[in-house]
């Protein structure tokens, strides 16, 4: 089978360089499959799993956002981070899980809900794809 | 003349501030030599960022963002990236003055600028002059990672977002070389000056250019700001180094002539106590 390139970058250092049978991911409009050959395409990227499939097997990678490039015979995922099952560790997404859900509580007026929601968010993700893995 | 113990006791002082001088030499090679990977490891984030974002800023024409045009400037802000601390030779003192200057020249009134302070140095500067600093961040780790700093880089951009000011520069350190670092300024926003460079390819926009443009050029400001903040860092190790370097030298030097003063001094007591026992000596006879 035809494998694509993908390069997981963040600004603290490349995630994940690896060919590929397959990379599934969430954008912002829907869910994206892509194969070798796809035509060039930028797509916004939703805070969720990217799936890469390789060989049978899986990986899996939390994405917080960022952007998915494509190009015929690469495809570049651009995310302020984004971390590999393999490293999440579980119990700092746990903790981080519940601080949000406490700010979230709190005073309802604050500028701060939109953040404490998104980070939440980023921790729910994290800790189903460290669960899954 | 001074005396041997006065001279003994400063050679011994001056030997001690060597040891902690040479001693914050090697730390800041250390730190400047993961400095630098870091900026190295940033690099290709910062190529593919930009790719995309000229393809899409010059490829569609019709595609506009707040952030890509010009608006009638009342309120600028001012990004300054400073050290935590001193001893790091002209390193913060150049920034510093640089944009005091700038501002000097360019604002008439207190309300037409925004300070956004990264490091101690640098807000307390701006504090003890009464200037307005709206957002500062302090105790930025020595190697920092990009959500250490991603908050203020969020709040920075969403000054402009929300037209608190018209536009931003960023004040830092460029490294050059582990000897120089030279002062730059660099226009954040709005994005005028994205230089054309390399092919472009053309891509399908899923749903929109628009849209893309909605996420890709905040988080494309951002990273300009944490880019930054790397480059100012690897400038501040290096600086750094080099301060403690020449300090370590000077010491060396200090101590040099110390001990010659020394030498001399002792050489001089016995010469005197031998012409006394001679001349104790020549009296009995």
């Amino acid at each position: 089978m035809k494998t694509i390139k993908v390069s997981v970058v963040t600004p603290d250092g490349p995630v994940y360089d690896a060919e590929v049978e397959m990379v599934s991911a969430k954008a912002k409009s829907g869910e994206l499959g892509i194969m070798a050959g796809h035509v060039p395409m930028v797509a916004p990227l939703d805070i969720a799993a990217v799936r890469l499939k390789k060989e049978g097997r899986t990986d899996y990678i939390a994405i917080n956002g960022g952007f998915l490039e494509v190009r015929p015979d690469v495809v570049t995922i651009l995310a302020q981070s984004a971390e590999r099952a393999e490293t999440i560790d579980l119990v700092r997404a746990q903790s981080a899980k519940e601080r949000a859900e406490k700010r979230l509580q709190g005073n309802p007026d604050s500028i701060d809900i939109k953040r404490a929601e998104i980070a939440l968010k980023r921790a729910v993700n994290r800790i189903s794809i460290a669960e899954t893995k | 003349m001074a005396s041997l113990r006065d001279i003994k006791s400063r050679i011994n002082s001056t030997k001690k501030t060597s040891q902690i001088t040479k001693a914050m030499q090697m730390v800041s090679a250390s730190k400047w030599n993961r400095a630098e990977s870091n900026a190295k490891r940033y690099a290709p984030y910062m190529e593919k960022i930009q790719e995309v974002v000229t393809s899409i800023a010059s490829g569609s024409t019709d595609a506009s963002h707040p952030m890509l045009k010009t608006r009638p400037v009342k309120k600028t802000g001012y990004v300054v990236i400073t050290a935590d601390k001193g001893l790091a030779g002209a390193y913060n003192s150049s920034v510093l003055r640089h944009v005091f200057k700038t501002i000097q020249q360019r604002h008439k009134s207190a309300d037409e600028y925004v300070i956004i302070a990264i490091g101690r140095v640098g807000r307390d500067f701006f504090v003890s002059r009464k200037m307005h600093v709206e957002l500062e961040v302090i105790g930025v780790p020595d190697q920092p990672s990009f959500s250490d700093i991603s908050d203020i880089a969020k709040s920075t951009v969403n000054l402009f977002q929300n037209e608190l000011c018209d536009e931003l520069y960023m004040y830092y350190n460029h490294y050059v070389s582990a000897i120089s670092q030279e002062v730059t300024e660099k226009k954040i926003l709005p994005l005028t000056d994205i230089e054309l460079s390399g092919s472009l390819t053309s891509y399908e926009y899923e749903p929109d250019a628009e849209a893309i443009l909605e996420v890709l050029l905040p988080q494309y400001a951002e990273s300009l700001i944490y880019g930054a903040l790397l480059d100012g860092k690897a400038s501040e190790h290096s600086a750094r180094m080099t301060a403690m370097k020449s300090a370590t030298d000077n010491a060396k030097e200090i101590i040099d002539s110390l001990s010659l003063q020394y030498n001399r001094a002792r050489q001089a007591a016995i010469t005197q106590e031998i012409t006394e026992i001679v001349g104790g000596a020549a009296a009995l006879e």
